[in-house]
């Protein structure tokens, strides 16, 4: 198991912050959000905001408008929760800032449904300028961290609390809206965003034991979309799989469905693997295995997926 | 010399008592004209504006992005209309464009949207958000250590919103004292009076609490206004914060502390007759 997306945003931001325009926000969780670093090298631009992130939210719109590049940070449930404040005082003032939401998922373990952002994606991609990125490592985030310090608009960084499967070799690049081929398979596709990637990986290779050929797409980008790389997926293939730590309602499965939904042409049936309940307490593994994100759960899904179509 | 300042200070004041005589009657014709708006809050509002706009902010009409600027957000931004008026007049935008309020297309949306409208600081409309954004930006201020400060009007019944205490409660403990917020506590809220709502007070006893500058004035004395804003930019180690005690639908008899004229738009003889008022009385 790799290390936790938090773990490498913790390491880049530091990095990125050589920038002077660089400035970071939390609101009590400088632990958690791993942003504790940065704040003992750049004290002079690290802002504790206190239980209170609507107020968190507004004042990195504020700086945001005045040429700072702000990253306000905190558990995604709790700021992009905030949906009206990251609505108005952020996407609607088109605002530079970075909202960073570490414990999303199911992923976040022990602590239970409260702490777990199963939602964000499909809230916050309803905003017509906000770039919704999930990354799958921690290369991958620290590549997203490096590439947000000059991309023009709001942005919603979305983190693990549980360290993830690398997927990534360390040659990658991170290209902001572009889906990464991770296997070639002919028979389906498993499209997958954010820690379940390494799952969807395991996935295929348990089914080439059966004699399915299952290729593996990595969304990192949900907005904008990568629509020729999803449709790409659909096509000459018996079945398209998604795989998200989040709700299986608006998030990568239902941005997959508008795209499928709105092309004429045979295009592959699509199963959206995601969270149809709340979330509760274990493992991260355990829950994992319960909520059918593993690697068994996955090839599972697509078996089942594979017998419908046949 | 003693005299000539006070002979100065009567013009000043005459002057802009005069403006905001205009400014009221331009925002109601201008809410007429669109046919739905907040008049009430805008009227209450009008002096405080015209002594901000025509006075105390340092601002470049023909350049809005001038990085020296005063920055003035409107938190309460359903009273839009009434800086509407203030822009025009000093040439931020034609003032035959005030006409288009609210129509399709307009850069003067309903309420106040910055990537339409240069000169607009920050886009508001929900209530509650526009000290926090005004909070980040004086913070960003401190940060360059620059000269330019930060101004931002509140609604009473708006600070019944949680968020503006967070604002509150940040601004204060990091004594951002290039911060002058301003509460335009004109009595009455959409529905009803704000203390039969949820009454705010004392709100000054509040703030205070909460490490802020707080001065009371009444909000429709232009003398007070000027004092007020003078003192709030003299303050070190705070934020300022004037209690602008003023009417809602201040101008027109039958608006004044009346909530049915929260959000609706005059209409035929109704709307000739508060022209008039306003055009005869001492707004």
């Amino acid at each position: 198991m790799g290390a936790a997306t938090r773990e490498a945003f913790g390491e880049a931001i530091v990095r990125v912050g050589e920038d002077p325009r660089v400035v970071v926000l939390t609101g009590d969780l400088r632990d958690s959000t791993r942003t504790e670093d940065f704040a003992e090298r750049y004290p002079d631009r690290f802002f504790e905001c206190g239980i209170a992130e609507s107020n968190m939210l507004g004042i990195a719109s504020g700086l945001a408008l005045e040429g700072k590049v702000p990253w306000a940070c905190s558990f995604s449930t709790f700021v992009a929760g905030r949906f009206e404040t990251v609505r108005m005082s952020v996407a609607y003032q088109e605002a530079n800032v970075r909202i960073v939401g570490t414990h999303s998922g199911i992923g976040v373990g022990e602590d239970g449904y409260s702490q777990m952002s199963l939602e964000d994606i499909a809230m916050l991609r309803t905003l017509p300028n906000m770039a919704v990125i999930n990354p799958a490592d921690g290369i991958e985030t620290q590549g997203a961290v490096e590439y947000l310090v000059d991309h023009q608009g709001p942005v919603f960084l979305r983190l693990t609390r549980q360290g993830v499967e690398d997927v990534n070799g360390n040659g990658y690049r991170f290209e902001f809206g572009k889906a990464v081929p991770l296997r070639e398979g002919t028979d389906v596709a498993i499209v997958a965003t954010g820690a379940p990637v390494g799952e969807a990986v395991k996935a295929a290779e348990l089914l080439q034991g059966d004699g399915v050929s299952a290729s593996v797409l990595n969304v990192h980008t949900l907005q904008p979309l990568d629509e020729e790389a999803v449709l790409e997926a659909a096509t000459r293939r018996r079945a398209v799989i998604t795989v998200e730590d989040h709700s299986a309602r608006g998030g990568l499965g239902g941005a997959v469905a508008e795209v499928l939904a709105s092309r004429n042409g045979s295009l592959a049936p699509l199963r959206i693997i995601g969270m149809r309940t709340f979330g509760e307490s274990g493992s991260p593994a355990e829950l994992y295995e319960k909520y059918g994100l593993t690697g068994d759960g996955i090839a599972g899904t697509v078996r089942d997926a594979l017998k419908d179509v046949s | 010399m003693a005299t000539t300042e006070s002979t100065d200070r009567a013009d000043l004041i005459e002057r802009l008592q005069g403006i905001a005589r205009e400014l009221r009657i331009r925002d109601l014709e201008m809410i007429i004209e669109a046919g739905s708006g907040h008049p009430g809050g805008t009227l209450s509002a009008a002096d405080m504006i015209a002594a901000l706009f025509f006075h105390t902010l340092r601002l470049r009409p023909e350049a809005p992005h001038w990085p020296d600027r005063d920055r003035f957000v409107l938190s309460k931004g359903h009273c839009i209309p009434i800086v509407y008026t203030a822009m025009a007049k000093l040439g931020y935008f034609p003032e035959e464009e005030l006409k288009t309020l609210r129509d399709l297309g307009s850069p003067l949306q309903g309420h106040p949207d910055r990537t339409q409208l240069p000169g607009i600081e920050a886009s508001t409309g929900s209530l509650g958000q526009g000290l926090s954004i005004a909070v980040g930006m004086a913070l960003a201020g401190r940060l360059d250590g620059a000269a330019w400060r930060v101004f931002c009007m509140m609604g009473d019944g708006e600070i019944q919103a949680g968020q503006i205490w967070e604002a509150a409660m940040w601004a204060g403990r990091h004594s951002l004292d290039n911060l002058c917020a301003i509460l335009d506590a004109n009595q009455v809220q959409q529905t009803g009076k704000v203390v039969e709502r949820l009454d705010i007070e004392p709100v000054v006893a509040k703030w205070r609490a909460f490490n802020w500058h707080v001065r009371e004035i009444d909000g429709h004395d232009v003398a007070q206004i000027l004092d007020a804003l003078e003192e709030a930019d003299l303050v070190t180690g705070r934020p300022s914060l004037i209690v602008s005690r003023t009417i809602k639908g201040k101008g027109v008899s039958w608006m004044e502390l009346n909530p049915s004229w929260h959000g609706k738009a005059p209409e035929g003889e109704k709307a000739e007759q508060a022209l008039a008022e306003l055009r005869g009385g001492h707004a």
